[in-house]
């Protein structure tokens, strides 16, 4: 392999001959331009660069950044450049590189001090906040237009969406609502067994399972699932320009595209939730049967005689809240996604994170007020 | 702009392909392709809308397999998909492809955007990569935008920045998806010239699939036609040659805008 070469002398007339041998080429050393640089600087300056090539063999963008940095140091000291020597390719490159000056004003990397960090955190919070609220109020507005018979979407689209978020879920929400209703029943047989009250694993699980967890796993699924598609879908037509399309034909986005999913989403929750009940009870029997030397009748009868009416609507009321949540939250990150692949995906993020909080958040109220209300 | 073609002197096959079909699954898109790319030649693959123009491009860079044929590749060993898998890659680091939307990773900056192959495949430091990031940037008109987010910038300047992540590797062969789609007469002409300097200047050679009469007359020495119909190339050769020559109405048609056939 050639070994690249740089030599570099003053002649008496004055110039700077600056000579190039060898394969300059990225990744075979290419020396650091300031020893020419300084070479340069020393008093009196150079009269004039000259380059020979003459037995330069190869090469590539290696050394168009050095001749291109030695060359804007030329410009700065006001030194004369012969650029004859360099090869003819090298020479329209860099004329090609220097045709458009240099965006003025570059990005300056100075970090903004911590108050002003602060208070723009707190101004993009305060305006979240109420982007938020205004995007409640267009969807309950476009519900009342709903209700006027006025709304416009597609009902194909919404039957789609329903099968989505509805048939499309079952088997998920089969397999953990089975599980966790397994879970619950060992969890709870561990203690009861101590005093041969194993049978109480019925309510514990029946209970558990109609009240909280139930409906709760379902937001879960359904938040990873329906309300991060969500937001994925409405975040790439806002890339597309879809939704910009659906606004200049006066067809506003809340009514067609988002009004269809959150109808979809609140009424398929309820009925998915009821579908878990009945898995985790499944769940609680099979242990139950297996485990615990309880008979089937046995352990529906129990299960039966535990819970009441009011466990179970309290129940599918939180799923259909927890639809209306997950629905808005998917929603509201993919209408107001930005337009790059990235702001998708944190469209996406987003989305999941607020409807497993709001979740949460609307578990802990409505069990706060069911006891009080003693529901 | 001065053209090259005298200075190149003899020329050599750069990429030949023979008999090629392609194929999604069991409906094939275009059969019988025969045609050479010779090396430094601005090379044209035009035909009407929905011709496979861009679908022969996926092809060449090896992003499809084709369903029969070969394309091969001067210096290497065998068609692209025949040869062992180590040599297809290097051979891949030596093509620049610029995609219709510029396609630039939308989280990374402009010089990040350039400076990935640079990191991937050379052994340089990082002020050495970052030099060859603002060159690249500055040859196709974006010094000063290093720090900007392809979201920030126009759509002229994402294709041109497009066009200095595909030049980062020095490639030898540059490909281009419809380089001019979507521009302003001036920008699409500015492009058209930083292709020609492009290529006398990195020795390059280059694919255009374009259907811009104009960029095609400017800028190509070499072309081939696709017609969607009969799912074949039906002409081949110098762009005004062509213009000049061809017999075919379809291919008159097509390089005078339909005005030939209107009139007759």
């Amino acid at each position: 392999m050639k070994q690249l070469d740089l030599e570099y002398a003053r002649k008496p007339d004055g110039t700077l001959h600056v000579a190039l041998a060898g394969e300059w080429k990225l990744g075979r050393g290419i020396p650091a331009p300031q020893g020419i640089i300084e070479e340069m600087g020393k008093s009196p300056l150079p009269r004039k660069v000259i380059f020979e090539t003459g037995v330069l063999a190869s090469w590539d963008s290696g050394l168009l950044t050095f001749l291109s940095s030695v060359l804007s140091r030329c410009t700065q000291l006001g030194v004369e450049v012969d650029r004859q020597g360099l090869p003819e390719g090298v020479r329209r490159l860099l004329a090609l590189a220097s045709a458009v000056p240099a965006r003025a004003g570059r990005r300056g990397s100075e970090p903004e001090p911590v108050l002003a960090r602060v208070g723009n955190a707190v101004i993009a919070w305060w305006i979240a906040c109420g982007d938020m609220l205004a995007f409640i109020g267009e969807a309950f507005l476009s519900l009342l237009h709903l209700l006027a018979g006025k709304a416009r979407f597609r009902r194909s689209d919404f039957l789609l969406v329903v099968q989505d978020c509805g048939a499309r879920s079952l088997p998920i929400v089969a397999l953990i609502n089975l599980l966790v209703g397994l879970i619950l029943a060992f969890v709870g047989a561990i203690e009861l067994r101590r005093f041969g009250a194993q049978i109480y694993v019925a309510d514990l699980v029946g209970i558990g399972m109609l009240r909280d967890i139930a409906p709760i796993m379902t937001g879960i699924i359904v938040t990873g699932r329906t309300g991060a598609s969500f937001a994925a879908q409405l975040g790439t037509m806002e890339a597309n320009q879809e939704i910009d399309a659906l606004r200049t034909l006066g067809i506003p986005p809340m009514d067609f595209l988002v009004l269809p999913r959150l109808l979809a989403l609140s009424l398929m929750m309820p009925l998915l939730c009821l579908y878990a009940d009945l898995m985790g009870i499944a769940g609680g029997l099979v242990v139950g049967g297996s485990m615990l030397g309880i008979s089937p009748v046995q352990y529906l009868l129990e299960t039966k005689h535990a819970i009441r009416l009011n466990d179970l609507f309290l129940g599918l009321f939180m799923s259909a809240v927890f639809g209306v949540l997950v629905a808005l939250a998917g929603c509201l990150r993919g209408v107001r996604s930005g337009r790059s692949a990235s702001a998708v995906g944190e469209a996406t993020t987003s989305a999941v994170v607020t409807g497993i909080v709001s979740i949460v958040v609307a578990t802990a109220i409505i069990t706060g007020i069911a006891y009080v209300l003693g529901i | 702009m001065s053209s090259a073609s005298e200075d190149r002197g003899k020329t050599r096959p750069k990429i030949t392909v023979s008999d090629l079909t392609m194929a999604y699954g069991s409906s094939v898109v275009m059969q019988d392709l025969d045609f050479t790319i010779n090396e430094r030649d601005i090379f044209v693959i035009m035909g009407g809308s929905g011709s496979g123009k861009s679908t022969l491009l996926r092809h060449l860079v090896g992003l499809h397999e084709h369903a029969r044929g070969t394309i091969f590749y001067q210096g290497t060993s065998a068609g692209f998909w025949e040869m062992p898998p180590p040599e297809r890659e290097r051979l891949l680091r030596r093509f620049g492809v610029l995609y219709q939307g510029g396609a630039l990773w939308s989280s990374m900056t402009l010089a990040e955007n350039v400076a990935l192959p640079l990191q991937e495949y050379v052994q340089a430091g990082a002020e050495e990569i970052s030099a060859v990031s603002s060159l690249k940037l500055a040859l196709v008109g974006l010094a000063g935008f290093e720090e900007y987010y392809p979201s920030e910038i126009s759509g002229g300047m994402t294709k041109r920045a497009g066009l200095a992540r595909a030049m980062a590797l020095d490639p030898d062969v540059l490909f281009f998806d419809e380089p001019s789609a979507g521009l302003d007469p001036v920008s699409s002409r500015r492009l058209d010239d930083l292709i020609l300097d492009l290529r006398d200047s990195l020795r390059a050679t280059i694919v255009v699939v374009t259907h811009e009469l104009s960029s095609i007359f400017a800028i190509g020495d070499d072309s081939v036609f696709l017609d969607g119909e009969s799912k074949s190339m039906i002409a081949s050769g110098n762009p005004k040659q062509l213009l000049a020559e061809s017999k075919d109405p379809r291919v008159r048609a097509f390089l005078t805008r339909g005005e030939e056939t209107n009139r007759g």
